[in-house]
């Protein structure tokens, strides 16, 4: 349904995007995560027409972002970063106004209006200016003005920043409730949101690609270890040393307070793990699984692995 | 031609529920009020006097002396107002990033920028419109000539009209309001005080500059004489400024 092929965007001298290449299937969730400034953005405007790439091709639904912008405009439903929110309309008459402008006819512009309200959960502030709203109800409106004609395609970048906990999970059913019905595309640089929402995901970091596909293909390719970390009173080398004794543990690692114990896949050391560093007495604090992807995402974003 | 209706209404709708529409209106029609009335006992007092003498009483005409220099006091007032209907027409749309929904719509920048025009010509239709209402006074207490009273207010439509297009241009170059305003203002009096320049040189540079100039086209207009030169001058110079605006929003699709 997206597919972004070698697609670079350059604004002058400065590169936001480099050769990237990647697909998503159609009914499928995924999630384009990147740190700050990773080209998340840029790489959304381009698809959504908003920004001329500099080469490359990208297609969506079947068009040309440059050559069929129009198509590609119909097809798609976009929640920019910053929600395009009119502030003295009401939000019944922000999304009429939406509805016109992407050219829902005027006999199924009310039900339009009426099915994405009650989608997005803005019942009860229809009527208000939107000035007025939380900032969580604003989201809902720029989520709900995206699907106002119905695109087979949703854009959404960055759909949680500046939520509070509530607010954040609530959006993110929303976009859960959406699945299977639209393929869609969203930016995040909070991991979690891609682990939770998402089916697959496209990591890029400073303009290029790191990784790309499904939750499940990626943790399989490498997760080739299983492990914990350990938060301890002190984690030295002294107890590195302790817990490299354990067998079965093949690698430790110390960093701060935290000791990072490894072993190969299919084996279970938890337990052991645990009483040894109670028997110790070593000031246990918190002791969590090793996330596959959370690992590879921190080692990309620090610039520790090379694609 | 729907989504520039749609446009149309927009902006509009915004133009109302701010306090920029209320606040132009009150002080063009306050100002229009005042000069109306301080014509009309000019031209009384005036008329008492000619009328003494059979030859000058031949020669009073409201037209010429109520009327004319209306018009031209209202085109000067134009020249303030225009500009802060046109400030925020583009460049508000890029500060609260709200372009970025027009131009992920399927609209064009054609339509964009005309859907801006016609709202904004709207609003000068209005504002003129307004005034004519004085003139209910002046054809139930007198006689004025009906032909030169239209062409004046065609020719205030048409400046004003020039005047927005100017205005949508400087808009679009910027993402702040009060630029956009102070750039249109400069310009506006930069080209309607044209020919007070031309009397300095002379032959072909003199009329080339005096050509130039807005107040030069639209004195005429409001003593009754409909030229298609005129005419042509002004609707060239909207078009010039909507096409450069077109320019503007467009060089996002290579730049």
């Amino acid at each position: 349904m997206i597919e972004v092929q070698r697609l670079t965007k350059k604004y002058g001298e400065l590169v936001a995007v480099r050769d990237l290449t990647f697909k998503v299937e159609t009914g499928r969730i995924w999630g384009l995560l990147g740190p700050n400034a990773a080209g998340k953005t840029t790489t959304m405007r381009i698809l959504t027409c908003y920004l001329p790439a500099t080469a490359g091709r990208a297609t969506v639904a079947g068009f040309d972002v440059f050559n069929e912008p129009d198509a590609v405009k119909k097809s798609i439903g976009y929640l920019p970063e910053v929600v395009p929110l009119y502030l003295d309309m009401t939000v019944s008459g922000y999304l009429g106004f939406v509805a016109e402008i992407k050219q829902v006819p005027a006999a199924k512009r009310k039900a339009a209006i009426g099915r994405v309200i009650e989608s997005a959960g803005l019942k009860d502030v229809g009527h208000r200016l939107i000035r007025n709203i939380s900032r969580g109800f604003k989201q809902r409106v720029g989520i709900a003005q995206a699907m106002i004609h119905d695109p087979q395609v949703l854009v959404l970048d960055e759909p949680t920043i500046g939520l509070d906990p509530a607010q954040i999970r609530e959006i993110r059913e929303l976009i859960k409730g959406l699945r299977g019905e639209r393929t869609i595309l969203l930016s995040t640089h909070i991991l979690p949101e891609v682990t939770q929402v998402c089916d697959g995901v496209v990591i890029i970091n400073e303009g290029r690609l790191m990784a790309s596909g499904s939750l499940e293909d990626l943790a399989a390719s490498f997760e080739r270890n299983d492990g914990v970390i350990l938060k301890l009173r002190r984690a030295g080398a002294e107890e590195a040393a302790l817990f490299q004794g354990l067998p079965g543990v093949d690698r430790v690692s110390a960093e701060g307070n935290e000791l990072r114990i490894e072993w190969s896949r299919g084996r279970d050391l938890r337990d052991d793990v645990a009483r040894l560093a109670l028997d110790r007495r070593l000031g246990l604090q918190e002791m969590r699984s090793v996330a596959g992807i959370e690992d590879l995402y921190l080692k990309i974003v620090s610039g520790g692995l090379e694609q | 031609m729907n989504n520039i209706w749609a446009l149309v209404k927009k902006e509009i709708r915004a133009y109302f529920s701010s306090p920029i529409a209320y606040v132009v209106i009150f002080s063009f029609l306050l100002l229009a009020g005042f000069f109306f009335y301080s014509l009309v006992m000019w031209f009384n007092a005036q008329a008492m006097q000619m009328a003494q003498n059979p030859y000058y009483a031949q020669q009073i005409n409201i037209n010429e002396m109520v009327f004319s220099p209306l018009f031209g006091n209202m085109s000067i007032v134009l020249i303030f107002v225009i500009p802060l209907l046109t400030m925020r027409l583009l460049a508000e749309e890029k500060k609260n990033g709200t372009d970025e929904l027009l131009y992920t719509s399927p609209l064009s920048v054609g339509q964009i920028v005309l859907g801006k025009y016609f709202a904004a010509l709207v609003m000068l239709a209005v504002l003129l419109g307004m005034t004519a209402l004085l003139s209910i006074f002046a054809f139930a207490f007198g006689n004025p000539e009906v032909a030169p009273w239209l062409t004046g207010y065609l020719g205030l439509f048409l400046m004003g009209a020039t005047f927005i297009a100017i205005g949508l241009f400087f808009s679009s170059l910027t993402e702040n309001q009060i630029v956009a305003a102070v750039l249109t203002l400069l310009t506006l009096l930069l080209f309607f005080l044209l020919n007070w320049v031309s009397s300095l040189g002379n032959g072909a540079w003199r009329s080339v500059v005096s050509y130039l100039s807005f107040s030069e086209h639209f004195g005429v207009m409001t003593q009754g004489i409909l030229d298609t030169k005129d005419i042509a001058y002004y609707l060239s110079f909207s078009f010039f400024g909507l096409f450069l605006a077109h320019s503007v929003l467009q060089s996002r699709r290579w730049r």
